[in-house]
């Protein structure tokens, strides 16, 4: 029994929850928001579609497998720690870049975003490398 | 130099980016590396010799006296030469071996790593972070031994050696623990300086047989040697770099480096000869039964390793001055021979002696060089072996005390050496022709730069030592005995009991080797009748043995059933809570109910009713959605109150969770049988004990002051100190960033543990 209402609002919505997500990752530090939560909305973007058709099929269309978003994660949320340890000499000090846009006023980046995004990738990776899993051995079909 | 060490492991993991094009020449562009360190530590040999090199390095912990400290001393340069060196040739021999073989990114990555920390636990000045390269070391040749993990001996053998050195590595610690509080320091110039009373002190003993049981494992002596010969699993690049030249030296770096501190002493002048005298004995004795070419080199590396540690527990000045000289004799011609095999194995696709046969036709530049390294190994002049075999003689001959054991110990063992060289020559080069012949002989350059480079260096070194005692072993020796010598090489020393010992043995091993086919029987037999324990499977034995028992006593808590799980944990913390409620007569709280609006009341209504339908239901996907609409409703309170992350958090859990459960309600059988009503009163108490037990510390929880709320640290200084307005979010990815980084790893293992259990579960489910 397909579900067509699953179906056309997956596809139609998938955009939109990646960009939502991306937007509540940014905001994350002055607003509510943050890594994990835009990482399981993004990660919600492909649950959904791939209940709603095959595993396989999503598979072919994402770009990188999820251990290696997983593996990237956990390995930028390391690497952010590194400017810190490098030219403070404090372990997890957070190094942060000041610089003015002319539209946008006074813009900060710093290690902890780049922690932030570690958590992100992570964590989107691990809700699809469980549910892929699921999907696939237990052989979901709609 | 902490750039230097700083930058191998850089190179390590920009190996991987290399283009694609580069991959069939990686080796050879990654030997760049090592090549410049050689030249580095070369060209810094004349000023290790004034005075030695001392860096500040970088300072870690100071308070738990953790510092990054360097010292190129005579000692250091030795090995970081020897490292760099071997390596620079071992990347150039890999490049041609692995040609063909997938993985090899994760190769060279886990190479490159070894090299850093190799040279690191060599440079290094401070033992804890020595100890840190050490087990660094044991890690990356886990991961080199078992790169053919297909392969069941692969696997196994690489946990084999991992768990010996790693146990040995665990006593090195504690032995380095107990250094440090006799003395005061991990720094073991300061350790040195103060090594006076250290012989002394109660704890002496406990040390030394703890750090001598982490030399043991690592150089594979008597009984831990029997990790090596299962070592030879690995590519046998790694074979040549690790288990022969470099890895299992270690040890014996060491015991040279702690000597002026533990040495000179009845116990080290006791303990460690007679564990290096059994090993070099039975390796040697061992080395003449096995067939594979790489086994023979095996057992003949554990008994030079055997040699290296007997002649430093002798512990006189010509001894450390032996086993300095036999320490680069050796790893010149095993780095050799182990090449010579990997590129017979490859080109005549057998390693078996019995197989081999009157290669020296077909391959004779091979086989002149073979010799050569053959004959440092057998100890016979003009190679530096020789060299080397005399002055080991010589010092076991003015070993004060059991002289005459040692020598005879020493001579049966080289008789042992020489027979086996003989038998390497011969079987594989000289005689009949054998089963296996060579194939093609494309492409032999890189595979015979590194025999042909080491060979030529043995042969020059042993015409012209005055080099190599010079810059190398002198200052070497400088840093073992703490006070300057002349150290003067000769090829010739005269005719005197050390050269009759030589020759001896040389005419004795001959003899032997033609006398083998009935020696090798009567050596079966004795054998089969003696020495039949293998070490190695008793240890795996042991261990399977070790994890049948403690699965059987685990299984009475371990049942695998979940429900149950989450039962024992409901009671006892329960119970627990509940007694102390009890006795402190906690239960009474100070409830203030302020008014809510009427949105929440009914929220509240609906949720109570949900979850009552979700225990009386008996549809289980209506019990789910209940569930569900727990959830969300106890995210729309998060939101009433402000807690807008937790809200959007928990919302989307929720959504995640109800998928997760609607999957695994599709595998169900389609008839439920339901639980009795005996069970589901018994579920019910304690699923009402346990929930009014966590509203009750809720309710405490908002009386409960403390001082200083640490929330009020966060409130002032998340905008001023870490530029964000939302403190959660702050605290998560900067103030407490650590804990984060641990949940998330956290939440990896859980996802691998997952998808590991569900993949190879085919049967069950």
């Amino acid at each position: 029994m397909k579900s067509y209402i699953l179906l056309i609002a997956s596809r139609n919505l998938r955009w939109f929850f990646i960009i939502v997500s991306i937007i509540v990752f940014f905001r994350g530090h002055n607003a509510p928001g943050g890594g994990f939560i835009g990482g399981l909305i993004a990660a919600c973007a492909v649950i959904f579609d791939s209940l709603a058709t095959d595993v396989k099929i999503i598979k072919k269309y994402i770009p990188v497998t999820p251990e290696f978003l997983i593996g990237s994660g956990l390995t930028l949320a390391l690497l952010s720690i590194l400017p810190g340890i490098i030219s403070q000499k404090e372990f997890f000090k957070g190094i942060w870049l000041k610089f003015v846009l002319p539209v946008a006023g006074e813009i900060k980046i710093g290690t902890p975003l780049l922690f932030d995004l570690g958590v992100y990738f992570t964590v989107l990776g691990v809700v699809i490398l469980l549910l892929f899993t699921l999907m696939e051995e237990w052989k979901w079909k709609f | 130099m902490t750039l230097i060490i700083a930058s191998i492991f850089i190179v390590a993991i920009i190996s991987f980016f290399l283009p694609r094009k580069a991959h069939n020449y990686k080796g050879v562009i990654l030997s760049v590396l090592p090549l410049t360190l050689f030249l580095y530590f070369f060209l810094a040999a004349g000023e290790v010799k004034n005075q030695g090199i001392y860096d500040e390095g970088v300072e870690w912990i100071p308070s738990m006296g953790l510092n990054v400290t360097w010292v190129l001393d005579g000692l250091s340069s030795l090995f970081a030469l020897l490292i760099t060196g071997i390596g620079t040739l071992v990347f150039l021999y890999a490049n041609a071996y692995m040609k063909g073989y997938h993985g090899t990114d994760k190769f060279y990555f886990y190479l490159l790593m070894f090299m850093g920390a190799m040279l690191g636990l060599v440079l290094s000045g401070n033992l804890l972070i020595v100890f840190l390269f050490w087990e660094l070391t044991s890690f990356t040749s886990y991961f080199l031994i078992c790169f053919f993990h297909e392969k069941q001996e692969s696997r196994s053998a690489s946990l084999q050696a991992l768990l010996i050195t790693a146990f040995g590595g665990l006593a090195l610690f504690a032995g380095i623990i107990l250094l440090y509080i006799i003395t005061g320091s991990f720094n073991f110039i300061e350790i040195i300086e103060n090594s006076g009373d250290i012989s002394r002190h109660p704890l002496y003993v406990p040390t030394l047989i703890l750090i001598l049981i982490g030399v043991f494992t690592k150089s594979a002596q008597f009984p831990f040697h029997f990790w090596l010969p299962g070592a030879m699993q690995a590519p046998t690049p790694v074979s040549a770099y690790l288990h022969s030249a470099t890895m299992v030296k270690a040890g014996v770096y060491l015991l040279a480096r702690l000597n002026p501190v533990l040495g000179n002493t009845p116990e080290w002048q006791i303990i460690v000869p007679l564990f290096g005298g059994m090993t070099m004995f039975v390796g040697a004795y061992l080395s003449i039964s096995q067939r594979d070419l790489k086994a023979i080199l095996a057992y003949t590396t554990i008994s030079g390793l055997g040699t290296l540690v007997l002649l430093l527990g002798i512990d006189t000045m010509l001894s450390v001055k032996a086993a300095l000289l036999f320490l680069i004799v050796h790893a010149f011609y095993k780095a050799a021979l182990f090449m010579i095999a990997g590129y017979i194995d490859k080109k005549t696709g057998t390693r078996d002696i019995k197989n081999l046969g009157g290669l020296y036709k077909q391959m004779p530049v091979l086989f002149i060089f073979s010799s050569l390294a053959l004959l440092s190994m057998a100890g016979l002049p003009p190679m530096l072996g020789f060299i080397g075999k005399e002055l080991i003689y010589e010092a076991k001959v003015q070993t004060p005390g059991i002289a005459n054991l040692i020598i005879v110990l020493g001579v049966a063992s080289n008789i042992f050496m020489v027979w086996v060289s003989a038998m390497f020559a011969y079987d594989v080069f000289l005689g009949n022709k054998g089963i296996n012949q060579p194939k093609d002989k494309k492409n032999s350059f890189l595979y015979l730069l590194g025999p042909v480079c080491l060979s030529l260096l043995s042969l020059l070194s042993g015409l012209f030592p005055s080099f190599v005692s010079e810059m190398i072993i002198e200052p070497a020796l400088s840093s073992v005995i703490t006070y300057g010598i002349d150290v003067k090489l000769k090829l010739w020393h005269g005719f005197n009991l050390v050269f009759m010992l030589s020759a001896f043995t040389v005419l004795t091993g001959l003899l032997l080797f033609t006398l083998r086919k009935w020696l090798v029987m009567l050596l079966e037999i004795i054998n089969r009748k003696w020495f039949y324990m293998n070490f190695s499977e008793i240890f795996n034995i042991v261990i399977d043995r070790f994890i049948k028992f403690s699965n059987n006593k685990t299984k009475y808590i371990q049942h695998g059933y979940h429900r149950f799980y989450l039962m024992t944990i409901f009671i006892i913390t329960a119970i627990s809570v509940w007694v102390q409620i009890y006795i402190t007569k906690g239960w009474q709280t100070d409830l203030q109910f302020s008014v809510f609006p009427v949105y929440i009341a009914i929220l509240i209504f609906l949720l109570i009713s949900s979850t009552i339908f979700t225990t009386i239901s008996k549809s289980r996907l209506a019990a789910i959605i209940a569930m569900g609409v727990v959830g969300y409703g106890i995210a729309l309170i998060y939101l009433y109150y402000s807690a807008i992350d937790l809200a959007i958090t928990q919302l989307v859990v929720e959504t995640l969770t109800v998928v997760i459960f609607v999957l695994v309600l599709q595998r169900l059988p389609a008839f439920a049988t339901m639980s009795s009503v005996r069970d589901r009163i018994r579920d019910a108490l304690i699923a009402l004990s346990f929930g009014s037990f966590m509203t009750l510390l809720a309710l405490k929880a908002i009386d409960v002051n403390f001082n200083h709320p640490i929330s009020d640290y966060f409130v002032e200084n998340s905008y001023i100190k870490a530029y964000g307005e939302n403190i959660v979010n702050v605290i998560l990815v900067d103030f407490r960033a650590l804990d984060t980084l641990g949940e998330i790893t956290v939440l990896t293992i859980a996802a691998l543990g997952a998808f590991a259990l569900i993949k190879l579960n085919k049967t069950k489910i």
